[in-house]
């Protein structure tokens, strides 16, 4: 897709860092923020329903930050 | 040298930097120390779960907020553009009002057009909406044809750059039904079925607007010089025909909308801008709000990934409580809604259990009691 200033980075996560992630915040997929499928900014990570999307968000407290969100 | 920081990659990378620029003349001991001590401060900075982060961010808004200007209309800025200031922007941000009542788009141009200010003029009239009464002189009806005549100004199209070519085209691509013919700088409009003289009127205001050239509904069109670098404002949310301009560069150029933005670049883009569009302003105000609580209020708002107001059709819609839900607006729709399909409260949040005068879950009243259990007890109670 398309670079923008105001796109941050987005990763696919694979199975094991997803489980991870899960369990390092003892959450479920159903807890996390949500991406839609259709989304711009992920389009060509070839998202499916339930995929993690890794969000690298350059935050103005902390320097870098990570969010997650599961693509619905 | 770089061991040290390993050990504290749990760290924010900006409180490491700031540590690393501080600490040049210490050795990696005296660091280390240093790094346990920002450690143990960053553990007491955090928040304590449970903590009303909610109602801090309401109050940081609310104070400020009665200090904001509710003179609404402004000319601001260098571009003397009107743009919605003050607190009813911020609501309009925050409610998620589909339309700004302001748009306005920031163009960044490419490499080779930004500082050549005869290319960004060209770029700024390729952008500005272009209609037919702008280049025309004079719209007449001849009766005896029962059709328009249209004179076209000449000069203004030489400027433009239009051809009389390229509007009738536009023209017969807008009016299927019409025989329309040019005649050196003269459009004859006649409408193929004969009807009543309303409709040759209808037809002629019609054509005053029918789009020439550039996008739709752009009414300023501002180049500015901004850093060794001209920037076009331009007043539409239409992000998606200025990104297909030439010379535009894509990789910047922003509208004020986080709809617009959350359709082209995502959701993530679109918090970026309420985040942007907020602390704007608030500065602008001469206020400060920390930073914290509007990413929080964004975040909260892209959290479904759609754009959720603070409305009653929007974050407030989701809360599971009946009660929560009727508290905010319209209390009786949602008694009434909730009866009708025997709905259950849990009583799990704040607001529903401070009607029913109980503790609520918030700080010191979230945890339960926790008592060390022996192993096999707890697989029983499985």
């Amino acid at each position: 897709m398309m670079k923008h200033i105001l796109i941050p980075e987005h990763r696919k996560l694979n199975e094991e860092e997803t489980k991870e992630i899960l369990k390092k915040y003892n959450v479920s997929r159903k807890q996390l923020p949500r991406i839609k499928i259709n989304d711009a900014a992920i389009l060509e990570l070839n998202p499916e329903k339930g995929d993690i999307i890794e969000i690298i968000r350059s935050s103005p407290t902390t320097g870098k930050s990570y969010f997650y969100r599961v693509v619905v | 040298m770089s061991s040290v920081y390993d050990e504290f990659n749990d760290l924010p990378e900006l409180l490491i930097e700031e540590v690393k620029e501080l600490s040049k003349g210490l050795d990696s001991n005296e660091r280390k120390k240093v790094l346990k001590r920002v450690r143990e401060e960053f553990e007491k900075a955090k928040i304590s779960p449970g903590e009303a982060i909610g109602v801090i961010t309401a109050e940081s808004f609310g104070e400020p907020g009665t200090q904001m200007i509710l003179r609404v209309f402004h000319f601001a800025g260098v571009a003397e553009m009107s743009l919605n200031l003050g607190l009813a922007r911020l609501i309009e941000l925050f409610d998620a009002r589909k339309k700004p009542s302001t748009p306005l788009t920031t163009i960044y141009l490419k490499h080779g057009y930004k500082t050549d200010l005869s290319k960004v003029k060209i770029i700024a009239a390729l952008i500005k909406e272009t209609r037919l009464k702008d280049i025309a002189d004079e719209f007449s009806f001849n009766l005896t044809q029962f059709r328009i005549e249209v004179l076209l100004n000449k000069k203004e199209m030489r400027d433009l750059k239009i051809t009389e070519s390229q509007i009738l085209t536009t023209l017969k691509d807008n009016f299927k039904d019409m025989d329309v013919k040019g005649d050196n700088g003269i459009l004859k409009i006649k409408p193929k079925e004969k009807d009543s003289l309303s409709t040759l009127y209808k037809l002629k205001e019609k054509l005053k607007y029918v789009n020439i050239k550039g996008i739709k509904n752009v009414g300023q069109v501002t180049p500015v010089k901004r850093d060794n670098e001209y920037v076009i404002y331009c007043t539409t949310d239409d992000l998606k025909s200025v990104f297909e301009v030439e010379g535009v560069d894509i990789t910047k150029t922003t509208a004020n909308s986080p709809f617009v933005v959350a359709e082209l670049l995502g959701i993530e883009a679109a918090r970026q801008v309420l985040i942007n569009e907020a602390v704007e302003v608030i500065k602008n105000q001469g206020l400060d709000i920390d930073i914290r609580h509007i990413m929080f209020l964004a975040d909260v708002m892209t959290n479904k990934g759609i754009i959720k107001g603070i409305t009653r059709t929007g974050i407030t819609s989701e809360k599971e409580s009946v009660l929560a839900r009727a508290s905010f607006e319209t209390p009786i729709k949602h008694m009434v809604n909730a009866s009708l399909v025997c709905e259950e409260d849990k009583l799990k949040s704040v607001i529903e259990n401070v009607m029913l005068n109980q503790p609520i879950p918030l700080g010191t009243g979230l945890p339960g009691l926790v008592a060390k259990m022996k192993e096999d007890s707890v697989k029983r109670k499985k």
